[in-house]
């Protein structure tokens, strides 16, 4: 369980002005639960993920990880960055096993392992390749896999596959959810796509920008497992809608009208 | 490939041509046939000279890579550090070396020390300035990356800033070999009883002006060579470097 209790982080900028990038947030993310933050740029959506990540530390308030305070990166935690951040000079199985390397946890099984991660997300027979000889999805799954590798109790996904094109975006958000499936986690996934965040979440964490806050939580009463669907239904619809009122106040209904 | 070769040697045919046909006396141009006549007449000590030279350059390039990557990491790790080592190396960057090798000899004596002192003083400063500017062009994503598994400083080093500069250690080392040649003969030039450096300077004293063209070319394929080694080393072994493409060979 992730307690975020009254978080406030606030940046310093280059001339000295005081920038609030977050404002009072606070959430509780259940074991295992699949949380979806969305909202537009500059509402701190990273800056929340950097926070829980141990990357960053509050201005004020506290993260409460099973009932330890987060006070630096933990080694239960996997993290997607939005570009796959991949060593260009390392093969995908040495990529995907960095995080071991790094924390002295590399075993006799680790390339066992990262095999059967590259399999669980098809790219197998990919192992010696290297990142430039794959395409962008392919090293967005590489560097999923990377985050799975030590299995992280939590995943933090920070716009994953913003930078993909939209027809891989889909097909990833179908694998992502099957990879949930099978190796139940507790994921925290920052995304600007408002589909994107019904299609995923338990729960969908609505910010508004400047300062950055929760403008609502909302429920998505749909069953699982979820294919595309769900997009058909009016639960779905209903969710995004809420969720465009509360990004574009009164101008969602004609951006609603066009999407 | 082919039309440089041919160039070359049609240039060397009008070298030739020349110098018969307007009887250029032989201590002012060579012709081609008599480089290669008087060189291999003395091969054996051509070949003492050019063994000499590649030791000093050879030696003079690894101590410089030896000096420059810790002093790259140490100018990269704090502003502390770099503001205080900086300035005693454009200090050393500003002596001209011609003027050192004389000092040199005199505090180490007439041995290979000042000459190798020399090439890496020579070559060891873009070297430095190369590394330091890859160590510092790593991207911040990589860096958080690490970071987020705790990777220590040491392994920051080591696993994500020394292979993310490779391609920039790579063409410092390029300018760096061809500055160890320049190094090596400068040095020489001033206090040497071999070397090709030493070798230009004796047979230009006696007239012997042939053996002297032999030894500029000798340098220069010498050169190239090293150049080119530098060039394969890194094709060979770092495949992703993408340095590799921009080089001009």
């Amino acid at each position: 369980m992730i307690v975020l209790d009254d978080l406030s982080k606030v940046f310093t900028s280059r001339d000295g002005d005081a920038v609030v990038a977050l404002r009072d947030i606070s959430l509780t993310i259940d074991k295992n639960e699949l949380v979806t933050i969305v909202g537009p740029s500059g509402c701190g959506k990273s800056t929340l993920l950097r926070l829980v990540a141990g990357l960053i530390r509050p201005t004020r308030g506290r993260i409460v990880l099973d009932g330890a305070e987060v006070a630096e990166p933990r080694p239960d935690t996997g993290i997607v960055f939005q570009s796959p951040t991949l060593l260009p000079w390392a093969t995908v199985t040495d990529n995907v096993l960095f995080p071991l390397k790094m924390m002295h946890q590399l075993t006799l099984d680790s390339r066992q392992r990262a095999a059967s991660l590259l399999e669980l997300v098809g790219l197998r027979g990919f192992e010696r390749k290297y990142p430039r000889e794959l395409s962008g999805g392919m090293q967005q799954r590489t560097a999923i896999c990377r985050a799975l590798i030590h299995d992280p109790g939590i995943l933090l996904m920070d716009e994953p596959f913003g930078a993909l094109d939209a027809l891989t975006r889909e097909e990833m958000t179908l694998e992502l959810l099957r990879i949930w499936t099978e190796r139940p986690k507790t994921i925290l996934f920052v995304t600007h796509s408002i589909l994107e965040a019904v299609m995923l979440g338990d729960r969908v964490v609505v910010m508004s920008p400047r300062p950055g806050r929760i403008a609502e939580i909302i429920d998505v009463p749909l069953g699982r497992p979820r294919t595309f669907d769900v997009e058909g239904r009016r639960e779905f619809q209903a969710c995004a809608q809420r969720i465009r009122e509360l990004i574009f106040g009164g101008r969602g209904q004609r951006a609603a009208a066009a999407d | 490939m082919f039309l440089p070769a041919i160039v070359m040697v049609l240039l060397v045919i009008l070298w030739e041509a020349a110098v018969r046909l307007f009887a250029i006396p032989v201590y002012l141009v060579p012709a081609p046939s008599v480089i290669w006549t008087d060189s291999l007449a003395m091969g054996g000590t051509v070949a003492s000279h050019t063994v000499a030279t590649l030791r000093t350059v050879l030696i003079g390039f690894v101590v410089s890579i030896m000096i420059s990557l810790p002093l790259a990491v140490a100018l990269t790790s704090s502003p502390l550090v770099s503001n205080s080592i900086y300035p005693l190396l454009v200090l050393t960057q500003s002596i001209p070396k011609v003027a050192l090798a004389p000092v040199l000899v005199v505090v180490f004596g007439a041995t290979e020390l000042p000459r190798i002192i020399v090439t890496l003083l020579v070559a060891f400063f873009p070297l430095v300035i190369s590394i330091a500017v890859g160590l510092l062009a790593v991207p911040p994503d990589l860096l958080e990356l690490g970071r987020s598994y705790k990777a220590s400083r040491l392994q920051e080093l080591y696993r994500i800033r020394l292979p993310y500069s490779v391609p920039f250690i790579f063409s410092g080392l390029k300018v760096a070999i061809a500055l160890s040649v320049v190094g090596a003969v400068v040095a020489e030039f001033v206090n040497a009883d071999r070397g090709l450096g030493y070798l230009i300077i004796t047979s230009t004293a006696f007239f012997q002006v042939p053996v002297a063209f032999g030894a500029l070319i000798l340098l220069s394929v010498m050169g190239i060579v090293l150049f080119q080694a530098v060039v394969v080393v890194e094709r060979v072994f770092f495949p992703w470097s993408p340095g590799q493409e921009t080089t001009v060979v």
